[in-house]
């Protein structure tokens, strides 16, 4: 009886079985690889929005204080996204011919409102707040990144859970005076460390066992 | 559970009341079923959902089992891999209303009309839609509580099944359409002077509807306007009529009642001041320690019912022997116009009527009588000659002008226009929230007059039976969505603010009326406004406008205290209850005690709500006493044929212990054929069975059909310990568990302590570290002693937490997914058992067994001892279920909360998860409420004020049987409560250590009744 499979057929099963090791975790790597990529993050993607609003053009160049327009952040769990009456507040002096403002007025004039895309969004059965997080001295930059520089709005965190929990187990690291809160320019002191547990302290933030429980944020 | 007895199978009764007498103490039971210890019983006790018989026909064998496992395993990761999708954010464009803080939200006082009375309430709206009803604490027949029909009503609201467009003919017509045919109309009518106008409404307490209609027959003199409710209170009316020759209306002050008897009235539940009764009620019951007194409740009733279980003496007795007891009594307390020498019903126990006769002429000007909003006008009176006779007028009692506003008799109001239709005598019936097709007596052959009208235009919220019939539907607005007013029990008056645009165009009776008074074009808002207006003509209107929408109540409106003179004489024959010829059953017909009379058959909330002591769900049924099951030869879920005033129904039995012998209840509201999805076809229509001369009490024959029916009861779902066992010792054991402790409040002096078991506290010794709790410490007490079983704690939950509703076919395999559950025994025999409610919640116990056995860590413990559920965790081992003692945990089996209908989202509650398949749940103690508060008592630096937290079910509870909050803080309520020595714990001897604890149930019984 002639051999079922030819000798070549040794070799193949053999680059098979050891390599298997390395295409499974080659495949580990690429899930995870995905998993961190911006396609599946949005992390750094810029999203279309009805207006090309520039937070670098609002806050760095003109100063405006975030709470002008995300009037709701220290009192609610959504900061707030403005209406269109508080974008006329300014644009109805200025630049009042630009056509890029164009759907802004007319969502003034009709009453219809501007749709705009949610940049930093959760799964639904995550409850953020961020009223308590701005009152217990975590700015806006911690997680919005480097805001007064962004042309255009991206995620600048995954926002994994992951993520959150590293300031939650740590909060020393992020904390800043409540002051400095709302300084999109902000730059922690070298000695943050020391100050993150002065704040600790001062702010009451609830030790790590307290504030990594589910129900913080799950319900 | 499924009942489903083979044909001719029947349970022996005898057995089973044998079995209870040898019972070494006086036995507490859940039902027939476990006496007699059937399979399905047993099912349901072995496990926590019993064998499923579609998963044995699906036949998996092994290596299917394989396969899936894999697959799962396989696929489950990538479930977790879509991707977020793009939502968009929409502020508002040109100013958002004032105090408007998205995240936050908003409560608007209003008012909910039942029957054509207020309940008071405030409603939680998000982003403008109203997700949570709750009672207005300013109102006085609310208090802050509301029942679980004005907590469905934002079920209603959002309801896909209303109607939403004009109909015209079987067609989509349109509103302009029907202005243009009105004009013309009432230009017809205007010409005839009215002659052959008819309108048609429910009872009216709203003094601006009450305004228009009076404008309107002024303005079509030969118009006439009738009244009808289904579940009127036309007895009631009649009844004071028959005592003081006036209308007039009572209101009960419990109060200051000391001693209460209760003439076949569930006064606790039924009623426009029933929430607020119960509220009084129940004040006068709170015990805090061997001091402490309480009040003493007799009830001579029919079926049992929520007031029947509080009763310190119940005594069954058929309806129609109630009026011969009432003349007994009366005749015993010395109310002359009674008559005299009158004896007591055979079925009243000898020295019963004695004793309840020395009881309550030692109570003088303290005591009250009560009448049944369904038992005879006569009853009613006597009720007030009674209490005339005992001093109680102007202490417990005080009567006032009527609450309606044009207050009549009616049946007689509705007989008068279906013979007037008969006649050929109208040509324009206009018809405003009424569905007289379905709920008009049978013999009025209502459906089949109203074909002779010319004209039949109808408005009302669903296209039901009526609007079928009629040339002109026009869809209504919900209460939430316009304005009106509305008086409640005691008169006061309410301004309905809406809370939502309508969300179907709907219109008003306010704007309807309107247009027949060639109005057209007036909204309601305007309507209600400038009646008001013109009753306050002043400077200040604007200021009284806004106060009173701000608080719910329009101030100094609540009526006067009238003085009124009995008339004389009220002895006469007293009628002669129903023969008892061969066959033939007296049959009682009341309002579903879950759906009312038929306005909430549609409400998924409601239809698939336990019925108190039945448990029954999506059905209702002729309940009978035990005895005359046996002697029909009947058991649950057989049907029979009941037949009278040549009409008849097929009705399958349910045996009800407590029940009087010979007398059948059905329950109104089902068996409707245009109700909606969900309760289209559910039940059988009672109301075929009730003519105008006998609404409420009848006569029927009764025939065996030899078909059985499906009835699902929750009663024996969700069982904890053993009471199903056999062996008589298990069965000792199971009692010793305890899980209904009781006394009466003489053996409660004697020993306070009699709730403490010897052998387990509820801190016992435990194998697991002890935690130190060093913050807040949430905990709960439900005193048992307080608790009523009205289930309104239920709906609250239901509707705070986004709880979903799953159908007759689920419930009926244990899979309800209510996360608090009201729980009924039983003790003594089976004529006339004592009824003891239990709310079970999570116990949120602080060696939970749920959590050792998560393999996934899905449920874990919060530093404040709350026992958590992590939905996203969740993979559906359904370990900690099975491991949990108090069975309280819900498993989504299929996908049950509704994803895909668009209107019922407006209602979900935003800050609660809505569960998907797959997933475990519990309650959470109102993680959401507690959360809300902590962060802003956190952001204000300050500390949780005991009662700033409330959880769903706390809030609605009207007797404030429920008390949430901070163990570790020594002075708060919860603590206090838990200190006293009726606190325990149940199933401690498993060292669970339960924050959910009860306070023990107390009765007060008088000590000349043996029982």
């Amino acid at each position: 009886m002639a051999q079922i499979f030819h000798r070549s057929t040794n070799t193949i099963s053999k680059v098979t079985i050891y390599g298997s090791i390395f295409i499974i975790t080659g495949l580990g790597y690429l899930i995870f690889a995905v998993n961190q990529s911006a396609y599946y993050t949005d992390v750094n993607v810029a999203r279309q929005q009805p207006v090309p609003f520039s937070h670098k053009h609002h806050v760095t160049d003109d100063g405006i204080d975030c709470r002008y327009c995300h009037t709701t952040v220290e009192k609610s769990y959504f900061a707030g996204i403005p209406t269109t009456h508080i974008c006329m507040s300014c644009h109805s002096k200025l630049w009042l011919n630009a056509s890029m403002l164009e759907p802004v007025r007319a969502s003034y004039a009709t009453d219809r409102s501007l749709e705009w895309t949610r940049v930093n969004a959760l799964p639904d059965f995550v409850y953020f707040n961020h009223s308590i997080h701005v009152n217990k001295g975590i700015g806006c930059t911690t997680c919005h990144g480097p805001i007064g520089e962004m042309p255009l709005t991206y995620r600048a965190n995954t926002l994994y859970m992951r993520w959150c929990i590293s300031c939650h187990k740590h909060p020393e690291r992020y904390v800043r005076r409540r002051e400095d809160v709302f300084k999109a320019d902000y730059v922690p002191p070298r000695d943050q460390l020391a100050l993150g547990r002065q704040l600790v302290k001062e702010y009451k933030i609830k030790e790590p066992r307290i504030i990594t429980d589910c129900y913080t944020c799950h319900r | 559970m499924s009942t489903q007895p083979k044909p001719g199978e029947t349970l022996d009764l005898v057995q089973i009341q044998t079995k209870l007498e040898r019972s070494p103490q006086k036995r507490v039971w859940r039902g027939l079923e476990e006496l007699a210890g059937t399979p399905e019983y047993r099912d349901f006790v072995e496990c926590e959902f019993p064998h499923d018989p579609r998963a044995e026909a699906k036949g998996v064998n092994r290596r299917d089992a394989l396969k899936l496992m894999g697959a799962s395993a396989a696929l489950a990761g990538l479930t977790a891999c879509t991707k977020l999708p793009t939502e968009k954010i929409v502020p508002y464009a040109q100013q958002q209303p004032e105090d408007f803080v998205p995240g936050h939200p908003l409560f608007y006082a209003t008012a909910m009309p039942l029957g054509g009375y207020a309940s008071g309430l405030l409603v939680e709206s998000h982003m403008g839609r109203p997700t949570k009803v709750e009672g207005n604490p300013s109102h006085p027949a609310s208090l802050g509580t509301a029942n679980i029909f004005a907590q469905a009503s934002v079920l209603n609201l959002y309801d896909p099944d209303r109607a939403q467009v004009v109909v015209y003919r079987g067609r989509i017509g349109d509103w302009s359409t029907f202005l243009t045919s009105m004009d013309q109309l009432t230009a017809e009518i205007m010409a005839r002077k009215g002659e052959g106008f008819r309108i048609l409404t429910g009872t009216v307490t709203s003094p601006c509807l009450a305004d228009q209609l009076r404008s309107l027959l002024a303005l079509y003199p030969q118009a006439k306007w009738h009244q009808y409710e289904s579940a009127g209170r036309d007895m009631v009316r009649e009844g004071a009529k028959l005592a003081f020759g006036e209308y007039v209306n009572a209101v009960y002050h419990f109060d200051r009642a000391e001693v209460i008897v209760a003439l076949d009235a569930d006064f606790l539940f039924v009623g426009p001041g029933a929430v607020r009764y119960a509220h009084d009620f129940s004040d006068k019951r709170r015990v805090t320690g061997p001091d402490s007194t309480m009040n003493r409740l007799y009830a001579v009733e029919s079926t049992p019912t929520i007031t029947g279980a509080m009763a310190d003496h119940r005594l069954p007795l058929r309806a129609g022997e109630v009026e011969a007891f009432a003349r007994a009594l009366a005749d015993g307390l010395g109310a002359k116009s009674a008559g005299n020498g009158i004896a007591a019903p055979a079925g009243v126990p000898a020295g019963w009527l004695a004793a309840l006769v020395g009881d309550l002429n030692k109570h003088r000007g303290a005591c009250l009588v009560i009448a049944g909003e369904h038992q005879p006008p006569i009853v009613h009176a006597l009720a007030h000659a009674m209490n005339d006779a005992l001093g109680n007028v102007g202490q417990t009692i005080h009567y006032t002008e009527p609450v309606e506003a044009n207050p009549v008799n009616e049946m007689a109001s509705l007989q008068e226009l279906v013979a007037d239709m008969q006649a050929g005598r109208v040509n324009t019936l206009l018809m405003l929230g009424v569905n007289p097709v379905y709920t008009a007596p049978a013999d009025l052959r209502f459906g089949q007059h109203l074909r002779s009208v010319g004209t039949r235009i109808h408005l009302s919220q669903y296209e039901d039976e009526t609007a079928e019939l009629c040339h002109w539907h026009l869809p209504e607005a919900h209460f939430l969505e316009t304005w009106g007013d509305v008086r409640a029990y005691d008169g006061t008056t309410s301004i309905i603010q809406p809370l939502i645009a309508p969300l179907y165009d709907g219109k008003s009776a306010h704007e309807i009326l309107a247009v027949m008074a060639r109005q057209p074009g007036a909204t309601a808002h305007e309507i209600v406004k400038q009646y008001w207006q013109r009753q306050n003509p002043g400077a200040d209107f604007d200021l009284f406008w806004e106060t009173s929408l701000n608080d719910g109540v329009v101030a100094n409106s609540t009526l006067a205290a009238k003085s009124v003179k009995l008339s004389a004489g009220l002895a006469g024959e007293t009628a002669k209850p129903a023969s008892q010829s061969a066959g033939t059953l007296e049959i009682v017909l009341r309002p579903d005690p879950s759906i009312g009379d038929g306005s909430f058959t549609n409400n998924g909330w409601l239809q698939e709500l336990p019925k108190p002591f039945t448990k029954l769900t999506w059905d209702n049924a002729a309940l009978v006493s035990p005895m005359t099951a046996q002697k029909l030869g009947v058991y649950n879920g057989n049907i029979v044929k009941l037949s009278a005033y040549g009409q008849s129904v097929e009705a399958p039995i349910w045996i009800a212990p407590g029940q009087a012998d010979d007398s059948l209840t059905l329950h109104l509201g089902y068996g409707r054929s245009r109700a909606g999805h969900v309760g289209n076809g559910v039940g059988f229509n009672a109301y075929l069975l009730s003519t105008s001369e006998n609404r409420w009490i009848g006569n029927a024959e009764v025939q065996k059909t030899g078909k059985t029916y499906n009835l699902v009861s929750t009663q024996h779902h969700h069982i904890m310990g053993k009471e199903g066992e056999e062996r008589e010792e298990d069965t000792v054991a199971a009692m010793q568990r305890k899980l209904v402790r009781t006394a009466t409040l003489e053996e409660f002096r004697k020993n306070p302590d009699f709730a403490r078991e010897k052998d387990y506290e509820i801190y016992g010794p435990t194998l697991y570290e002890n935690y130190s709790y060093t913050g807040n410490a949430w905990a709960m007490s439900i005193d048992l002693n307080s608790c009523i079983g009205c289930n309104a704690c239920l709906i609250a939950c239901q509707s705070e937490n986004n709880i979903a509703v799953v159908g007759k076919d689920e419930v009926s395999r244990g899979r309800e997914m209510h996360w608090i559950r009201v729980d009924a025994y039983f003790e003594g025999d089976l004529e006339n058992p004592a009824v003891y409610n239990q709310p079970v919640p999570c116990m949120h116990c602080e060696t939970a067994p749920c959590e050792y056995v998560c393999p996934v860590g899905a449920t874990v413990h919060s530093p404040e001892g709350l026992n958590e559920m992590v939905y996203n965790r969740c993979v559906g081992t359904r370990y900690c279920s099975n491991n949990c003692p108090y069975k309280v945990r819900r498993f989504n089996f299929e996908l049950f909360s509704d994803w895909t209908t668009q209107s019922l989202m407006l209602q979900r509650n935003p800050d609660v998860t809505v569960r998907s398949r797959g997933v475990m749940e519990k309650c959470s103690y109102c993680i959401q409420r507690i959360n809300r508060v902590k962060i802003a008592a956190e952001e204000a630096g300050r500390v949780i004020q005991d009662g700033e937290i409330v959880t769903a079910c706390q809030q609605t509870c009207p007797t404030q049987a429920i008390v949430f909050g901070n163990i570790n803080d020594m002075n708060s309520r919860v603590t206090k409560l838990k200190k006293q020595s009726r606190n325990y714990g149940f199933l401690t001897d498993l060292s669970t250590r339960p924050r959910t604890t009860y306070l023990a149930k107390l009765r007060n019984p008088n000590p000349e009744i043996k029982e």
